[in-house]
């Protein structure tokens, strides 16, 4: 028990120090990771929407053979956008909602470990969201793909400082592009340096690395990857701004520069990246199918090591990705059988998963459905994926359709309905309520029946030869049939997630009262109430095996096995009777620093778009918004 | 009721019971070291890639001033003895000298970053500027870009003297002091590794 410093209560603060943790206005100020956690879904689920209304933009123009619904310029745009939001604005930071709310309740703390930091993230996040849309109002959004390849994005290279905006319409488009990944990737940082402290540092006593839940280790390799992978991209991005922005010659042919480079730079952060996205899945479906097997996972520590391989292996394979650039045979060669390899641990992962439901006693509730979805949908995936990684297959199937059935299958099939089984499970947890278990099977089958329908028949087109990027085809190359199925599969999608929201609206007041362990789960965070009180456990539990939750629930005549209480901090003598233990435990105060703070960055990436004297003006609100952080007590003496 | 409150989880040096024992900062600072490794590591990569793509432009001998840089190179050295003369103070508990040494810290990185600002107004003037050619690209941006580096670092040491005057920041807080002091070695080690591969090993 160590005595708190004394504070200057209030030391430095200019404003008056927001209080309230409950009510409309506490969302800004909020530093809960649960609150942010719900904040980052709710974000991301918008920015998904989004995405899918892209989506079903660009499946409409393809329905039927030369449709003149949308331009080529319109289609360029909205695949680039639909790709940029899917991945950065919608799944991954769905992917950081579940580690935001469910990090510290599953291991046993209170926090994260910087819990400024965290809403910093959120909002950086949001704004960068925000940032890169509004390139739609001010003449266009990026069109060059989600990779952008340069030198085809820097067409023109007129200092847009000298042309003040956008005489140079495509660069000026690509700057949005830059801009809002850099600032995306401000956040993930954040968080990722969060995450990893916090399950390095926060864990409950007794929790060992080998007794933590796999959801845990994948949020760990995950930000691990983030860590490694953003400054990458960051690099290369910051070079195309230079490029477009300042006339700089990074990809420029003519003064020395390499395009190649970019793509180099692109894909060896690009392939961990599909990592980042599939991993918070991986670790999804680790949790729910033991659950709703009623077995123990079968094989953790391989599941875990695998894990951890897959976080190495996935740097040594980018050039797969670049075969049809002519890297040479012996590159070819090298990358193709490295990516073979990294099929392995993501195939132990597989049979790990059908272990467990082996022989369980399976419950078909609505998570285990979406839980099975996922091992059989990311299955074929990962064979086509496979398939891809043989050169010659390869450099018949790039940028043909078959690649786009593939990732979807990836990306969509594993991590979206990893996701979707997470929401189901912990819903309960978050609100207090079950979700309605018909929409929710309702919304399952509409979502796998319409899913095959719209990315099965894209391997048939692909190995037919449709490319992809393409805004239309002619008629009479035997495509039609296909591209009608996967439209209406695409908005049978749609349905299913109107169905899911509907189910989320409903059961969020009206659901059954859910109890603090629905599920009769095996990890911490259902030994909290539902919803988890703002200091997430009165008592701090001490863990003592791996599933410690399920074994205290069923082997409940051990003395050993009753809670203990918190070495330092948490409860303090007046604790002691625990009607009080609530009132006695103080948590960080709200902040309105991480908002300023995010708010200078937007306004700076537009300086770089218009005026410098805006880069000046943001950089001053961020500066000063650190630096109201740094001298603001993180709690009020009490 | 202070010794009933929860440590507040960003102060990691108060908070006694972390999984590792060492501070949630110290550990935060490590993992942003690592990322910053990845970063310096891909623009450090592009410059070698680019060493002779000067697209008729001047090259490396022909430009840099080494005797110039040496001296600003020195100074940016003494500015790591500055930190751990501070963190020393801020551990001992003498916050006068702690704050004299911060900002002499700080004074001598800004003199650096003056020195690099001096240096890249005069290189343009030669002729050498962003757009020259691939080279000189990736100069300025690397070496810019360690630039904003140190003057983050400034920034987070006037932070600590200011909240040191404020009294927010005390003895209790040498944790935050080290860790920032990481950070500022961090960069100092890369200008190293900069200062050799950029103007040392072309030279010969
Ligand atoms: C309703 C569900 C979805 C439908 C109907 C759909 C459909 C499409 C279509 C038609 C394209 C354009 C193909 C082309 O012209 O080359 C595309 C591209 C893409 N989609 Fe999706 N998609 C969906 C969900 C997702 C999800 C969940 C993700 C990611 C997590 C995703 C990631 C991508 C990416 C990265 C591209 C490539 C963009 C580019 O070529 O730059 N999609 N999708
Ligand atoms: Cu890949």
């Amino acid at each position: 028990m160590t005595t708190t410093q004394e504070q200057p209560t209030t030391g430095g603060s200019a404003f008056r120090r927001p209080k309230a943790t409950t009510g409309f206005g506490s969302w800004f100020t909020t530093i809960d990771h649960k609150k942010i956690g719900i904040l980052y879904f709710a974000t991301a689920f918008l920015f998904f929407s989004l995405g899918g209304i892209e989506a079903l933009l660009l499946r409409t123009q393809l329905s039927s053979p030369d449709m003149a619904f949308l331009t080529r310029d319109q289609y360029n745009q909205l695949f680039t956008m639909h790709g940029l939001t899917m991945i950065f604005f919608g799944v991954m930071p769905l992917g950081s909602a579940a580690f935001n709310y469910l990090l510290p309740l599953m291991i046993g703390a209170r926090d994260v470990a910087f819990p400024r930091l965290n809403a910093l993230s959120y909002w950086v996040f949001l704004f960068a969201g925000i940032f890169l849309y509004s390139s739609v109002l001010l003449g266009g959004a990026p069109d060059g793909g989600w990779f952008a390849y340069a030198p085809l994005n820097v067409l023109g290279g007129d200092p847009l400082g000298e042309t003040l905006g956008f005489a140079s319409e495509q660069s000026a488009r690509m700057m949005f592009y830059s801009l809002g990944l850099q600032l995306a990737g401000i956040a993930s940082l954040a968080s990722a340096v969060n995450f990893i402290v916090t399950i390095l540092n926060m864990r409950a006593p007794g929790m060992t690395l080998m007794r933590m839940p796999v959801f845990i280790w994948m949020t760990l390799v995950t930000s691990v990857l983030m860590l490694f992978a953003m400054p990458v991209i960051g690099v290369a991005l910051w070079q195309l701004m230079f490029d477009i922005g300042y006339g700089a010659n990074f990809f420029n042919p003519a003064l020395g520069g390499d395009p190649v480079l970019w793509q180099h730079m692109f894909w060896l952060f690009g392939h961990p990246e599909v990592y980042i996205i599939i991993l918070p899945a991986f670790g999804i479906i680790s949790e729910v199918l033991p659950v709703f097997s009623r077995k123990p996972l079968f094989g953790y520590t391989a599941i875990v090591f695998s894990g951890i391989a897959i976080g190495f292996m996935g740097w040594g394979v980018w050039a797969h990705h670049m075969f049809a650039v002519g890297l040479g045979p012996v590159a070819n060669a090298a990358f193709a059988l490295s990516t073979m390899f990294i099929a392995v641990p993501t195939g132990i992962k597989i049979f790990n998963w059908l272990g467990t439901m082996w022989g369980g006693q399976i419950r078909f509730r609505t998570p285990m459905l979406f839980a099975i979805g996922m091992v059989a949908m990311f299955t074929i995936g990962g064979l086509s994926g496979v398939t891809h990684a043989i050169v010659p297959h390869n450099y018949q199937q790039t940028d043909t359709y078959y690649v786009v059935a593939h990732f979807h299958y990836v990306m969509f099939g594993g991590a979206v309905f990893g996701l979707m089984a997470g929401f189901y499970y912990w819903f309960p947890k978050v609100k207090g309520r079950m979700m309605d278990e018909r929409l929710g099977k309702l919304h399952f089958w509409l979502m796998l029946v319409g899913f095959n329908l719209a990315f099965g028949p894209m391997h048939v087109l692909g190995l037919q030869g449709m490319p992809r990027r393409v805004a239309t085809y002619p008629d009479g190359m035997g495509w039609n049939l296909w591209n009608l199925v996967a439209t209406v599969g695409g908005y049978m999608i749609a349905l299913g997630f109107l169905v899911f929201v509907i189910n989320v609206l409903k059961s969020r007041k009206g659901g059954l009262p859910a109890g603090d362990d629905p599920w009769d789960a095996r990890t911490l965070e259902w030994s909290t109430t539902s919803p988890p009180p703002v200091h997430n456990f009165n008592e701090v539990p001490v863990v003592r095996t791996r599933d410690d939750f399920w074994n205290r629930k069923y082997a409940s005549g051990d003395p050993s096995r009753t809670p203990l209480r918190v070495p330092s901090g948490g409860s303090g003598e007046a604790g002691a009777d625990a009607g009080d233990v609530a009132h006695d435990i103080h948590m960080p105060d709200p902040s309105y620093y991480p908002l300023v703070a995010a708010f200078g960055m937007p306004i700076m990436a537009y300086g770089v778009l218009f005026t410098p004297i805006l880069i000046a003006v943001g950089g001053v609100i961020t500066i000063a918004g650190l630096f109201g952080w740094a001298l603001e007590p993180s709690a009020e003496e009490h | 009721m202070a010794d009933a409150t929860i440590q507040p989880a960003e102060r990691g040096e108060d908070a006694h019971h972390t999984s590792l024992g060492l501070s949630n900062e110290k550990m935060g600072m490590w993992s942003l070291i690592g990322s910053e490794c990845l970063f310096f590591g891909a623009l450090i990569s592009t410059y070698l890639i680019y060493l002779d793509r000067t697209a008729d432009g001047p090259g490396p001998s022909e430009i840099f001033d080494i005797p110039f840089t040496s001296v600003s190179t020195f100074i940016l050295l003494m500015s790591s003895l500055g930190m751990v003369l501070a963190l020393a103070a801020v551990q001992s508990g003498d916050m006068r000298r702690f704050r004299v040494w911060t900002l002499a810290t700080a004074g001598m990185g800004s003199v650096f970053l003056a020195g690099q600002i001096y240096e890249f107004t005069f290189f343009v003037e030669e002729g050498f500027g962003l757009t020259t050619s691939a080279f000189s690209s990736s100069f300025f941006v690397l070496t810019g870009f360690h630039g904003v580096h140190v003057a983050v670092g400034i920034l987070m040491l006037l932070g600590i003297w200011a909240a040191s005057l404020t009294g927010r920041l005390t003895p209790s807080h040498a944790g935050t002091v080290e860790s920032i002091g990481l950070y500022w070695h961090f960069v100092d080690i890369v200008w190293i590794v900069l200062f050799t591969v950029v103007y040392l090993i072309p030279a010969e």
